[in-house]
């Protein structure tokens, strides 16, 4: 069977979904595309099943808490870099076929900040969503399973922000009494 | 204790239990009038290695779903190394997979170099190549004497760990530890080998492929190992790429993907080695391509030994903006001093920006994920482990198979809750 040429990722983006590709990033030899949140399903999916790009594997999904100053309309530092909301969220995918990776990603606001699931795409994606949604508190439109999944179900807040303190947490078992019976009802007798 | 008190608490406590509406949507809706019975596996079951808790719908004996529930390990690894310098966070990563530190040593290093534009000798490189392989034939050793137990056969383990302590010695005058070793950090290795170490890797190369033949020949053509294992957890490659799974698990599918072949890194390029496939995906072709790594690790073993005793020189980056300097140079050189005083108190910035690196673990692929804040302290660092992936997986890999494989299944994936929950 003859294989495809490989086709430009980006230009091939650019031509299939127009303003939706919001930026463009080179970095050590690693391509980032920023897209609308709204559409970032339709563009997986795309980058996925087209021919010429074929970006099959859905390797990792990594969350980043811009917090305190770092985003936002007056933000600018790191070479121009791109980052229109707090809350960053970066599929990495990988196409077997051509050898390559590339990073899609997509901004979620500080108020609410909310992202369509990429589970419809790849089942991959269910573990990697919960997790920032548990960690990072992203929740994810149309997820199947919305419970935490690293911290336990009544915890409060969620770790991985930057404004979440780090080395002072509620501590699960103590003699502070009160603090627990606030969150742990069950442990009174 | 008043009666209304006693009642009332009673109350509290069964609206904390929670009833199966939770799990609606999750568990079939025959679970939800009782038809199939739901089961916990765990956390303090033997053969989940570790603290993993499985909520099982059992139909009979048949598995009709199962749910994993992880974080019992969680241990707020990728939080701490916020606070950290990228050099000292170092020794957390050897703590997230107990079983093959040197990995997520490697990981780790691999995606700070990435991020800093960092060379790495090559001398450093082979002393590397080495380590990576001993990991991966320390952690299968570990793999093949916990899944030889969970499916009843005994004594593989104790054969295991006699070599495996081997390698631990090996870690050991390498880096001063068993197991927690720290000693593949950004730019290189922490240290040259000591002038013991090649006569003790030669000795065990010697030895160790009678040994896989031992173990082949209790396991490899046992009619009880092959009833348990062939035709069990069957996994087609469609899915396993959907599932995102890599490593052994994948190419037991016979998808033919490793990172040392495809996107090679620490000279992986140069050494010749095959990359073993399995044809049907079951729990057996995952045991025979791990036994058969064990053979390719000594492949390249031989070769980057051969290489270590010709090639010379620096074993770490001499760029002494990321590298400590040598104590050798401590007392000869001002600017020595300051570069050793400046990276061990600040450290060094990394720019504002992110990068992904991911390396062939023994249980398939580590991705270190940093973003760095342009000052000393990453902004975020995530790993993408392999067992956090293998784990997600495992409701469809069970489902349809009787309770007793669920066994053989986890054994057949190789997780580690550590390098799950981080």
């Amino acid at each position: 069977m003859e294989i495809p040429a490989a086709r430009d990722p980006v230009s091939a983006a650019r031509d299939a979904f127009g303003d939706a590709v919001l930026h463009v990033k080179q970095f050590r030899g690693e391509t980032t595309l920023v897209v609308e949140a709204a559409r970032l399903p339709e563009v997986l999916d795309f980058l996925r099943v087209s021919s010429g790009l074929v970006y099959n594997m859905l390797s990792d999904i990594s969350a980043v808490d811009y917090y305190p100053e770092d985003y936002g309309d007056e933000f600018d530092g790191a070479d121009g870099d791109y980052r229109p909301g707090r809350f960053a969220v970066s599929y990495h995918i990988l196409s077997m076929l051509y050898n390559r990776r590339l990073r899609v990603k997509a901004f979620a606001a500080e108020e609410d900040p909310r992202l369509p699931t990429a589970t419809v795409v790849w089942p991959a994606a269910n573990w990697l969503e919960r997790e920032i949604a548990d960690m990072m508190g992203i929740t994810f439109d149309g997820h199947p399973d919305q419970r935490r999944l690293l911290m336990p179900d009544d915890w409060h807040g969620h770790p991985h922000r930057r404004d979440y303190p780090l080395g002072k947490e509620t501590v699960a078992f103590s003699f502070n009494e009160a603090e627990i019976r606030k969150h742990k009802p069950f442990a009174q007798n | 204790m008043a009666v209304a008190a006693q009642a009332q608490s009673i109350e509290e406590q069964r609206k904390w239990e929670g009833s199966i509406d939770q799990l609606r949507g999750l568990v079939s809706e025959r679970a939800m009038t009782g038809e199939t019975m739901l089961l916990n596996m765990g956390p303090h079951h033997p053969s989940t290695h570790g603290v993993l808790r499985l909520l099982l719908e059992l139909d009979g004996e048949e598995i009709v779903t199962c749910l994993p529930d992880i974080g019992f390990l969680h241990t707020g690894i990728e939080k701490s190394l916020e606070d950290k310098s990228y050099e000292k966070a170092l020794p957390l990563t050897d703590r997230m997979d107990y079983l093959s530190p040197m990995s997520n040593n490697m990981s780790y290093s691999c995606a700070v170099e990435k991020l800093l534009d960092l060379d790495v000798p090559e001398r450093g490189q082979i002393i590397r190549v080495i380590c990576l392989e001993l990991a991966r034939c320390a952690s299968h050793l570990v793999w093949l004497g916990t899944h030889a137990i969970d499916m009843g056969a005994m004594s593989v383990l104790l054969y295991a760990f006699r070599e495996r302590e081997r390698v631990l010695g090996m870690f050991e005058m390498l880096s001063g530890q068993r197991m927690m070793s720290s000693y593949i950090r950004p730019g290189g290795v922490w240290r040259d080998v000591p002038a013991e170490f090649l006569p003790t890797i030669k000795q065990f190369l010697d030895d160790f492929p009678a040994k896989v033949d031992d173990y082949e020949a209790l396991l490899t053509q046992n009619p009880i190992w092959k009833d348990r294992a062939q035709g069990v957890g069957v996994v087609e490659p469609d899915v396993a790429l959907a599932h995102g799974m890599t490593g052994p698990a994948l190419r037991g599918s016979g998808v033919n993907w490793d990172l040392r072949k495809a996107q090679p890194y620490s000279g992986y390029e140069t050494y010749d080695f095959n990359v073993p496939l399995g044809e049907h995906g079951d729990v057996y072709d995952r045991y025979l391509i791990r036994i058969q790594e064990f053979r390719e690790s000594m492949k390249i073993l031989n070769q980057a030994v051969a290489r270590l005793e010709t090639v010379k020189g620096p074993y770490r980056s001499e760029n002494r903006k990321y590298v400590p300097p040598l104590r050798s140079e401590l007392g000869q050189s001002m600017e020595a001093v300051i570069h050793h005083f400046k990276l061990w108190t600040y450290g060094y910035d990394a720019p504002d920006d992110e990068i992904y690196s991911a390396i062939e673990s023994p249980r398939g692929e580590i991705g270190c994920y940093i973003h760095g804040t342009g000052a000393n302290k990453p902004r975020r660092v995530h790993f993408k482990t392999p067992s956090f992936i293998h784990i997600s997986a495992l409701p469809v890999m069970s489902s349809g198979y009787l309770l007793a494989d669920m066994v053989a299944i986890i054994g057949s994936v190789d997780i580690v809750l550590g390098d799950c929950d981080r």
